[in-house]
């Protein structure tokens, strides 16, 4: 029963995702703007699975999953900007514009990794993963938990915003990394490209998702909800908690940096704008919009929302904040969990409704 | 000697919560605990499984050295815990909850690549009819009684296969005929397991209390002995009956 309707509901998410939306593309009816913000939607959806698997799953509140996001997305970034300088050749040695314009001459030493797309792929997911684990180890050995998880991570994000900020830091200051032209030889502007991004993405969303899936189907998963439900039970059952979060918020981390090296390229440009702590705040609200500890609802969650931030903010630009807030109203107030949860209970509703129906008729026939 | 304590003691804020001079527990006892409240019982247990710390003192498991151990590496020693409130997954079905406390291997790789046995699957089933919740096992904990709350931790602490038992107040909040359930229970136990058992209600510990009775008073050793000699210990009666009336008094 729960198998053949997850069976519909994917079929009819890749019949609508990966053939309605790229047939009418080619066919002109879909623009390609379209299909590269869903493209986007779905690096977001990855994201947001990380912070339901971390959030939903585990019970810890982390705030910098926007920063994790955004070391993977300006390390792609980066690789295609030491592309584009090394192309045009502008100077001498191939630095990229912004540097030029600082009056720095030689490329910094962090950059040089950066002109190989390898390792420029293999940093992007490392350099995430190293900082999650340095992080993670200190705060849960400590047993920090709850808001002060949430205090503490909020206020990595913060530093690091302002860290990219500076000019000094040499990634590009405020206005971040710009101006992709090209990545492995394609040209970023060309719609078949754009479609290419866009169906990775979609591929990338059901990657993860069913890695997360199985993740949460294993015993390892149960742990992880046993934590959420009583930190101090699980450890009297020998379970080592401090390895068990640190893992799964470096899965998150992991997660995060994955949907960010998809994002940057769909994007065109990459600023600390999409890692200060609003950002990060986003991302749990999406879940907890969808429906926190349901995968599912990670994915509903992180889709519906940027959807309706697209339309609402073409209609009217002003008020996708009250918007916004309004629903995370209604849905603490009525649908504890999110979207999905709501869904169904319509859906359970009617259900019950018929079966009263019929059981009214029945007696009537008594 | 399962179980063997000296000079453990503990204060909060300048009070002494616990000072136990000498405590001993045989294997395959059951041993009960009374005492009025905040006579340092729960604390008493707290300490043996690594909740608390203690200022000083000495426990030995099987001539081990426990202070100073992680909650985990006692868990792993074969110390396991119920909680005075009834302490489960609540969001795991029942069968979930069974199967995370069995005995096994716990690493995160271990828990990755798990694979269910018929043999587990047999003794989760074992564990789930000796506390009668072999019906409820694909029930979600949370939605169980409070009574089948408390058997379903008795089970959590009986599949870690623990060499000692420590069990806070399992009768709270159950009914008559419960309450003799998890008497029968507990005494079953006994015959494989060392036990403690913190209780409140008199006739619960009259049906268990097979070997010796503990009486901790304001957290010092008063009396131990039979249940009987216990029940007309006057020193007994007096700090009952004593910190009522004191209770009375204040009124």
């Amino acid at each position: 029963m729960e198998k053949t309707k997850d069976f519909r509901l994917y079929l009819a998410f890749i019949i609508l995702f990966a053939i309605l939306l790229p047939l009418g593309n080619l066919m002109g009816f879909v623009s390609n703007n379209t299909i590269s913000l869903w493209g986007r939607y779905f690096c977001f959806a990855i994201a947001a699975l990380g912070v339901d698997l971390i959030w939903g799953y585990t019970g810890i509140l982390s705030m910098c999953q926007a920063f994790f996001f955004c070391l993977g997305g300006y390390s792609v970034a980066m690789h295609i900007v030491m592309k584009g300088a090394t192309a045009s050749g502008t100077s001498g040695s191939a630095i990229p514009d912004f540097m030029v314009w600082n009056q720095i001459n030689a490329l910094p030493f962090f950059w040089v990794p950066f002109q190989s797309f390898g390792l420029a792929l293999i940093l992007g997911l490392l350099i995430p993963a190293a900082f999650a684990f340095v992080f993670g180890y200190f705060i849960f050995r400590s047993r920090i938990k709850g808001v002060y998880m949430a205090i503490i991570t909020q206020a990595l994000a913060l530093a690091m915003w302002l860290l990219f900020l500076r000019n000094e830091t040499m990634l590009g200051g405020t206005n971040g990394l710009t101006d992709f032209k090209s990545l492995l030889g394609l040209s970023l502007s060309s719609p078949g490209v754009k479609l290419g991004l866009y169906l990775f993405s979609l591929a990338g969303l059901c990657g993860t998702y069913f890695f997360s899936k199985k993740l949460v189907d294993s015993k390892f998963g149960k742990v992880l909800q046993a934590i959420r439900d009583s930190e101090s039970r699980t450890s009297y059952t020998a379970y080592r908690i401090l390895d068990y979060k640190l893992a799964i918020f470096i899965v998150g981390a992991l997660l995060a940096a994955f949907a960010g090296m998809l994002y940057a390229p769909q994007t065109g440009i990459i600023t600390p704008g999409r890692m200060d702590v609003r950002a990060s705040v986003e991302m749990v609200m999406w879940v907890a919009l969808g429906g926190r500890g349901k995968l599912k609802g990670a994915i509903l969650g992180a889709l519906v929302v940027n959807f309706l931030y697209s339309i609402c903010t073409s209609l009217f630009p002003d008020s996708w904040l009250f918007i916004l807030g309004f629903l995370f109203v209604i849905t603490v107030l009525y649908f504890d969990k999110g979207f999905l949860g709501m869904i169904e209970k319509i859906g359970g509703g009617i259900g019950k409704k018929k079966n009263k129906i019929t059981e009214v008729a029945e007696q009537q026939v008594v | 000697m399962l179980l063997t304590v000296n000079e453990l003691s503990v204060s909060f804020g300048g009070v002494h919560a616990l000072d136990l001079s000498h405590f001993e527990l045989n294997d395959k006892e059951l041993r009960v605990i009374i005492g009025p409240n905040g006579a340092g019982k729960s604390t008493f247990l707290d300490i043996l499984c690594g909740k608390t710390k203690p200022d000083s003192g000495q426990v030995l498991y099987n001539d081990i050295p426990v202070l100073g151990k992680t909650e985990v590496e006692i868990a792993n020693l074969g110390i396991g815990r119920k909680f005075q409130k009834p302490s489960v997954f609540p969001s795991l079905t029942v069968f979930d909850n069974m199967l995370l406390a069995l005995k096994m291997k716990k690493s995160i790789f271990a828990s990755l690549f798990f694979k269910p046995t018929e043999e587990i699957d047999v003794r989760i089933r074992q564990v789930a009819v000796k506390v009668g919740l072999d019906k409820e096992l694909k029930k979600i904990a949370g939605e169980l009684s409070h009574g089948q709350k408390q058997w379903l931790e008795i089970a959590i602490v009986v599949l870690q296969d623990p060499k000692l038992m420590l069990i806070d107040e399992p009768a709270a909040g159950m009914s008559d005929e419960e309450t003799e359930k998890t008497g029968e229970l507990l005494l079953e136990l006994s015959k494989h397991h060392g036990i403690i058992v913190i209780e409140h209600d008199m006739k619960f510990v009259e049906q268990i209390a097979k070997d010796l009775v503990t009486v901790l008073v304001r957290g010092k050793l008063l009396v131990e002995g039979s249940f009987s000699q216990v029940r007309n210990d006057q020193r007994v009666i007096d700090s009952y009956l004593g910190r009522a009336n004191v209770q009375l008094e204040n009124f």
